[in-house]
Formats: structure tokens, sequence, C-alpha cells
């Protein structure tokens, strides 16, 4: 019972990532009808807006202490971030809580990043077939990761958690279960929750606002919302830039967890596709359900029984539930008729 | 009064046995044919490749190994105050390049990757042209590569490579390892692990799925087994898997009261970081305190993991803070160049470098011939392990083995491992059939 509960959780926070990066994809295809390849690289644009921000807070003031020598003969450094030197105390709790912080900063820093994308240059390929659109944003991804590497190099970059939150909490105690049965770190329980109300929070947007209505009456039939007299381009333009906030953010808050490179992007990308395809192209609950259905899934088929029983299944049962799912829903989970299908 | 005037015909004829007469001395001089072995240098140059992960999950170690490797060339070349040149002995270096050569060196990046390394040891041998080739920080790089400079007729010194396989069923003749292995850090890890948490333990193991993985987790196993604990599970990860949750969680309920991860560089700062956010160093499992051990240690490891690693044991095969002159010298050295102490990783391949010169000049040559011959059996000091011998049946270093600890309360950012027992060659040595593999002739054929 503790092993499937911590399977459980494990899946959970799992789930909460492919399902950011799943449903951001999704709205970029279901409002634009763009295949995003370079979706990945909008998570690992996102990490390293906290890596910078963590960077820029952690810029040291050097000061040699001529009274203790290293064992080479040279004085000893003593390194103080400037943060630090000016704010105290409230300093050092800015250098501790960088990652959440930079939530504040990768918001517009991401909206910027999607609809400049999105305007410079996925708008001229609205038309053009979706191979092309493939084309252009994996190529595209490959300049992101490739400028991101010229300037923080090709190494992960630790993020740590605010020290707060570096420890673990008894779950097993809070489901009334004896004390120490069920332990989980911290942050990867903020991760999950962070990622339910992200999840939470697009879905209000999109349902209870009169832009999402819009935006909704677009996906479904844009020629007609085009003939009411509505900008609707405009209005996925800066879904577009939502998009890119919702796998920003994301990315902002996985540091913790694995640190990031360059590269991370690409190793979500292809999870997130197959995530997108079983949750049926174009559905936003179905992105969702199946990122969360997926990550369940991976997370039990480490369980030693499991493995004992089909060896390697943990590498594969992700491509094996979607080969069975697309065999019995061709459209997916929640796919609509109509969608790439084309 | 003759006028005695030369003709066509003999004009060409003294000028073939004038030009005879000067080339004959050099026909009895060493290297001086057309191309005797594979890449001889023939300019005043000689040109050596390292080849180490620059990218990837052992990148930390590549980028220390690189450092040591440009020390090593600095100091052979006669420049900087020397190092580990004023403490070796038997020496025959001058100080002045090998063979009386100017030493230069090309780089190339493994990525962490066989084939990656083998192409970039590829393109350093026939574009290049090195005469030997260094680095590592993976097995499964390391092996790759050795096979081929013995198929290209290179010498191999291997930089950090731990595996059993790399001088066991894989070792050639061109090959050479002074890194010690994963069989000398579970038969010196061994009896103080029994010392530290006694004879009734269950170990579960988290292994990195390739031949280093596989031969750590064998051997840790062999010796674990031998002082009396149980092994609960092996359980294989991917390199470089990153997030290690997945098969975390499946320890905490186990039964296991001991985890012992078979990783190394960053995917041992991750699993170890992660082991420890799940709570598992709190545990308390069959009445005993659950605890972590890590059979290869690092300092460059030990600093990415943080607090994780206090209280830790492990393996390792230098340490920057030992006290003999040699490697105070070598410490001094490396820390006034790059404001840091050295990296067993720099240690092992700073060290190559300086035997693999050695051996040049005790052979006279830059042949592969020669230089196997001057090191398959050479016994030497002053380079920080203390007396060490390479074996001449498989080219491995024996000498002794550092079982390390991490420090509790470390006092700089670099004093992270404490060493706790200094385990003699003796009790770490095996016999070179046990791991099978031949290493058949030496080629120093030409490219």
């Amino acid at each position: 019972m503790d092993a499937i509960l911590l399977q459980v959780l494990n899946g959970l926070d799992k789930g909460g990532a492919y399902a950011l990066i799943a449903l951001g994809l999704t709205l970029a295809f279901g409002t634009l009808g763009i295949v995003n390849f370079a979706h990945g690289a909008l998570f690992m644009l996102g990490a390293f807006t906290a890596v910078s921000f963590n960077k820029l807070l952690t810029l040291q003031k050097v000061v040699l202490d001529t009274a203790h020598k290293t064992p080479w003969g040279d004085p000893v450094e003593i390194r103080t971030p400037y943060v630090e030197a000016m704010f105290g105390d409230f300093g050092k709790f800015m250098v501790d809580w960088s990652v959440p912080l930079s939530i504040l900063v990768a918001i517009p820093v991401m909206l910027l990043i999607g609809v400049i994308m999105e305007r410079g240059l996925i708008r001229h390929f609205y038309r053009r077939p979706h191979a092309d659109q493939i084309l252009v944003t994996f190529g595209l991804a490959i300049v992101l990761q490739e400028i991101v590497k010229h300037f923080f190099g090709a190494n992960p970059i630790p993020q740590p958690a605010p020290h707060i939150f570096a420890g673990s909490a008894d779950v097993g105690a809070w489901l009334g279960l004896a004390k120490g049965t069920i332990v989980y770190p911290w942050w990867r329980l903020i991760y999950f929750a962070f990622s339910a109300v992200v999840i939470a929070a697009v879905f209000a947007f999109l349902q209870l606002t009169t832009f999402g209505m819009v935006v909704r009456a677009g996906m479904r039939d844009r020629e007609t919302v085009g003939l009411l007299g509505i900008n609707i381009q405009r209005r996925f333009t800066i879904v577009f830039g939502l998009a890119a906030v919702v796998a920003g953010l994301a990315g902002v808050m996985y540091t913790p967890i694995l640190p990031p490179n360059y590269h991370i992007g690409m190793e979500f990308l292809v999870l997130s596709f197959v995530v997108v395809v079983v949750g049926g192209m174009g559905s936003l609950g179905g992105a969702v359900a199946a990122g969360f259905l997926l990550g369940i899934l991976q997370s039990f088929a480490s369980m030693n029984e499991i493995k004992s029983l089909a060896p390697g299944i943990d590498q594969i049962i992700i491509y094996l539930v979607a080969v069975i799912i697309l065999l019995v829903r061709p459209r997916g989970l929640m796919g609509r008729k109509g969608v790439m299908e084309d | 009064m003759s006028k005695k005037l030369i003709n066509r015909r003999e004009l060409i004829r003294n000028a073939a046995i004038g030009g005879a007469a000067l080339a004959a001395p050099l026909h009895f001089v060493r290297d001086a044919h057309a191309e005797a072995y594979c890449n001889m240098p023939t300019g005043k140059t000689v040109t050596l490749g390292f080849n180490v992960p620059q990218s990837g999950p052992y990148a930390d170690e590549g980028a220390d190994e690189l450092r040591a490797f440009k020390l090593a060339v600095k100091h052979l070349n006669g420049e900087g105050d020397g190092g580990m040149l004023n403490t070796f002995k038997p020496s025959s270096l001058k100080g002045n390049g090998i063979l009386g050569k100017k030493v230069v060196f090309v780089t190339g990046d493994t990525q962490t990757k066989s084939d990656a390394a083998r192409a970039s040891a590829k393109r350093m041998i026939e574009k290049d042209g090195v005469v030997m080739i260094s680095g590592g920080s993976s097995s499964g790089v390391a092996i790759a590569v050795q096979g081929l400079c013995q198929e290209a007729g290179i010498i191999f010194m291997a930089g950090l490579t731990h595996s059993n396989d790399t001088t066991g069923k894989d070792k050639k003749r061109n090959g050479f390892r002074h890194f010690f292995n994963a069989y000398m850090s579970g038969a010196a890890l061994a009896p103080v692990l029994e010392k530290a948490y006694g004879k009734d333990r269950k170990a579960y193991h988290l292994t990195a799925d390739y031949t280093w993985g596989w031969t750590q987790e064998e051997s840790m196993k062999k010796f674990t087994e031998q002082i009396g604990w149980k092994t609960v599970k092996t359980v294989r990860t991917p390199v470089g898997a990153g997030d290690f949750s997945q098969y975390i969680t499946p320890v905490l309920n186990s039964g296991a009261d001991v985890l012992i991860l078979n990783h190394y560089g960053k995917d041992m700062i991750n699993s170890i970081t992660q082991a420890v956010q799940f709570g598992l160093r709190d545990k308390v499992v069959n009445g005993k305190k659950f605890e972590i051990v890590v059979p290869l240690f690092s300092r460059l490891m030990a600093q990415g993991a943080g607090d994780a690693i206090k209280g830790v044991y492990g393996s390792t095969n230098w340490n920057w803070q030992l006290q003999d002159a040699a490697s105070k010298a070598f410490v001094k050295s490396f820390g006034k160049e790059y404001g840091q102490p050295p990296s067993m990783a720099a240690q092992t391949c700073y060290v190559q470098t300086l035997l693999y010169a050695n051996a040049c000049e005790m052979a006279g040559t830059f042949s592969p011939a020669g230089v196997v011959k001057a090191l398959e059996g050479f016994k030497f000091d002053g380079l920080g392990n203390g007396p060490t011998e390479y074996r001449a049946a498989d080219h491995q270093c024996f000498k002794d083995v550092l079982v390390v600890r991490g420090n509790e309360k470390p006092k700089s950012k670099f004093d992270l491992l404490e060493v706790v027992e200094i385990t003699p060659r003796a009790k770490v040595e095996y016999d070179p059939k046990i791991f099978g593999g031949e290493l058949g002739p030496v080629n120093a054929k030409p490219c």
C-alpha cells in the first residue's frame, strides 16, 4: 500500500510536468494549427530564465583575506553576493528564494518571447503544410539551444530550492499512517500543486472570460468568428504567448528537480508530443489527463514487482500505452473529429 | 696546361654519390625512416591527444582532466615550477619536452559517448598526427578508444576509468591504466563498511547501466556478501537519467537498510541528492539507521552534492590533502595555475602524461613497441600514490587505495573528503587471469 501511494505521488509530480508542457503545446496547436517543435525550447528558456536570475542575484564581491592562505599560498577569497552586502538578510532571502522569484521575471519574458516567435516566424507558416511547420520550428529549437549553450555552456546548472523546502514531508502522517512510512520531497509536492494551479488558471481563463470564450469559438470555427468582426488573429497571438508562459513556468519550477542544461527541452518534447497525441490533438482536457495518466503509469512501471514480470518495461511503457490507445481510439482519449485529419 | 671540365654525366654521378654518403649515417639513426610507426614525429614537436568529456554527465571531471593535461605539458616543456617532475623517481625526464621535441597537444570532446569519443580520437590520429591519446572519465569511452588506438598503432594512456574490464577482458597491449578499478574499491571498502555498519545489512544497488556500473556492482556485491551482507536488489539505471525518483521510491519499501550508488559524476550528484530528499538517510530500517555508500567518490562530485555526502563512505584514487611531498608539489602547482586543488581525475591524467613521456625517454623512441616495453613492469614513486607498479600482465597500476568519507565539518569548500583508511596494495591485488582477456601483440605498424 505504501509503495503504491509513493508511486502515485511520483507519477503526479512527473505527470504535472508532462501536463504543463502538453497543455502549452495543445494551446498553440488548437488555436493556430501550428505543430510547434520549438515548444520544448520554450521550457528550456524558462529554466534558463531562472538560472539567469539566480546568476544576477549571486554576482559576488570578492575580498582577499591575507591572514589565511590556501595550500598553494594565495590569500583566501571571501565572496559575498552584492545583494547580500546591500540588503543583508533580505538579500539572503532573495538568493534563497531565487527559483520562486524567477516566476515573476519569467512571465513577462516568456510572453515576450512567445509573441516575438509567433509574429516574427510562425505566422509565415500558417498556410504551409504541417511538415514545413515541423521543420522550421525544429530548426528554431536547435538555434535557441545553441544560443543557450554558447552563453551558459553544455553542463547542467544546479538551482537549489528554497532552504525551507529542502527536506521531505511526512505524507504518511497526513494520511493517518505510521510516521515515516511515506515521505516525499517538499519541492516535488510543490511542483505538483503549482502545475495544478497553473492548469486550473488556464482553464479558468479560457472558460470564464470573454477573451477565452472568443478564443474557444475561434478554435472551433475561425472563419465564422472572423466574419463577426473579431480580430481573432491578435487573440491567437496572445494565446501563443500564453502557451510560451505556461511552458516557461514549467521550466522555471522544474530546475530544483533536474539541473537544466541546453538540451533539457528536447528530452521533454518527445514525451510531450506523445502526451498530446494520446490526449487527442487539440484537446486541452485530453492533454492534461494524458499527462497525469502517463506520468503515473511510468512511475508504476518502475516498481520492482512490475519490472520482475516485464524487464525494461519502465523504459517503454509510455510508448506502449500510446500505441494501444491509438489502436483503440485513433483520435486519442478526447480527440475531436476533423483535427489533423485533412 | 689542360683544362678539366665536368661533364653532365659526371655531375649526376657525383651528386648521387655525395647524396648517398650524406644520407648514410641517418640510416643508422633510430626513427629516421620515412614512417617507422604511426604518426612518427619528424619535426621539432610531438603531438599528444587529450580526449575528455567536455559535455555530458562527466563533464566536470573532463574539465579538470584537461587542466591537468595542460599543466603536465607545461612542466614537460620546462615551464612553470615543474610540479611532480621534481619528485618522480626513477625519472628520465629533463624538462625539455620529450626526446628533445617540444610537446604540443590537441583536445577533443568525448561527450561521454563511445561513438563521439571514437570519432574524436580518429580525427586526432588521422588529421592531427598524435602519437598518444589520453583521457576518458567513462569506462565505456575508455574501452572504445583503447580498442581504436590498438588498431591504429597508437599508445592509449587511460584517464579516469574504473571498470574492471579496461584492464580485464578488454585489455590491449597498447593501453595502460594508472587509475584503480572496481575490484580494488570493493576490496578496500568492505572491511571499512563492516567496521562501521556491522555484518548484518541488506543492500540495494542502483547501478549505471554500462560496463563500469556492471563491474562496480559485481565487485561491491562480491565483497559485501563476503562480510555477511545480503543483496536485496540490483537495479540498472540509464546513464544521464537526471531524475532518479522513479528508481529511488522502490528503495523506500524494499526492506534494504543500505543503498549502494554505483553512479558517478552528475548521475551520482543527482541520485544521492534525490535519495537524501526522499528522506532515505533519516530512515530507520530493520532497527538500523539507513546508510548510503558511494563506492567511487571524487571531490568534484562531493562539491556538487553538497551536504548530502556528509558521512558517506567511498573510495578514491588520490586526494589533494595527502601530505607526501609529491602530492603537495602537485597541489601547489595546480592551485597556483587554476586557483583550486586538483581532483583525482586530474591527478591520474597528469601522472599518465608524465609516465608516457618518461617511457619515451627510457626507450629513446616514440615507437609504441619501445614505450610498451619501457612501461611494462615499471616501478616508480613520487607521483602521489606511493610506490606503484605497472603490472606487465594486464597494464594495470598497483598501489595503495584510499577509503574516504564525506567530511562532516569541512574547513573550506574543498575540504570535503576525509581519508579514513589507506588500504595497502597487497590487500587489493588479484590474479590477472580472473577477468580474462588477452593483451595481444603490440601494434607498432605505420598508420
